[in-house]
């Protein structure tokens, strides 16, 4: 499971429209650059962040996203959770495979945005909406 | 909404993507790039995707679609100036790019479109059998 201690305050992004998503995007690069990811990794973290806000978006009906710090006292990283009170997902192997989609795109948003992260947790069952916690550690 | 501008340069179209595009923004520029095509009768479309710090699958399935339009409209589409760290995340998102031809920048795109439409429509076509019909004695 998830490690570390939360530094700072976490920053609250509200995920209601394409633009939000562009937002949290900006979000996730600044504080991915204030730990010092490397370019690469902030890269990924971007991507990955773009991909379940837009989840959160277009399957959860909106939510939110909330943005901190970890350190784990070797490294430091930045951890996102992506909550929304949405359906939910029914099944879940289903929807973590590459190319699997309900809604018409391409299928790899949740899968590869999994292989962006180094840490990957989700939580969500039908009726109780999806709650994604991924984290992503300095080199 | 932002709007990403569409540039002629000669039997070209320039879409130099500055902005941090939304998704209704990336749908728009599919659309405005269709009717660009067909009211300028270019045949090739160069996408520098310099100025971008990521490629979603969103963005990515927008330029596989994009180059499929306008396949379809008689125009190449290459896209430039992709950043080495979006490379590396593209493939590991699982994002293949179907159908997308790339070049460095947009010098060598530019290249690549002037190559291909010679491939197409060069000489060898021209002299085909049946074209010798003229006595040049």
């Amino acid at each position: 499971m998830t490690a570390g201690v939360d530094l700072g305050d976490p920053q609250a992004q509200a995920i209601r429209s394409d633009e939000d998503v562009v937002r949290v995007r900006q979000l996730v690069r600044t504080v991915a650059v204030a730990v010092r990811l490397s370019l690469v990794d902030q890269t990924k973290l971007v991507t990955a962040a773009s991909e379940l806000a837009r989840n959160t978006l277009v399957y959860g009906g909106g939510g939110s996203a909330e943005v901190s710090t970890v350190d784990n006292g070797r490294r430091r990283g930045v951890r996102i959770v992506f909550a929304d009170d949405g359906p939910g997902i029914a099944d879940l192997d289903l929807a973590l495979t590459d190319g699997y989609t309900t809604g018409g795109g391409l299928g790899l948003g949740l899968s590869g945005a999994r292989r962006l992260v180094d840490e990957f947790d989700i939580d969500t069952g039908p009726g109780r909406g999806t709650r994604i916690t991924v984290t992503k550690w300095s080199r | 909404m932002e709007r990403v501008p569409v540039l002629k340069i000669g039997d070209i179209l320039l879409v130099s993507i500055q902005v941090d595009m939304s998704d209704q923004t990336a749908v728009q520029l599919q659309e405005d790039l269709a009717e660009r095509i067909v009211a300028t009768g270019c045949h090739g479309v160069i996408i520098d995707i310099t100025a971008l710090d990521i490629v979603d699958s969103f963005v990515g399935r927008m330029l596989s679609t994009i180059a499929s339009i306008s396949k379809v409209l008689d125009a190449e589409t290459v896209v430039v100036g992709m950043r080495p760290a979006v490379a590396i995340t593209l493939v590991e998102l699982g994002l293949s790019l179907n159908g997308i031809r790339t070049a460095l920048n947009v010098e060598r795109g530019m290249e690549l479109i002037a190559a291909t439409r010679d491939d197409d429509y060069g000489y060898d076509d021209l002299d085909e059998p049946g074209d010798q019909s003229t006595d040049t004695r």
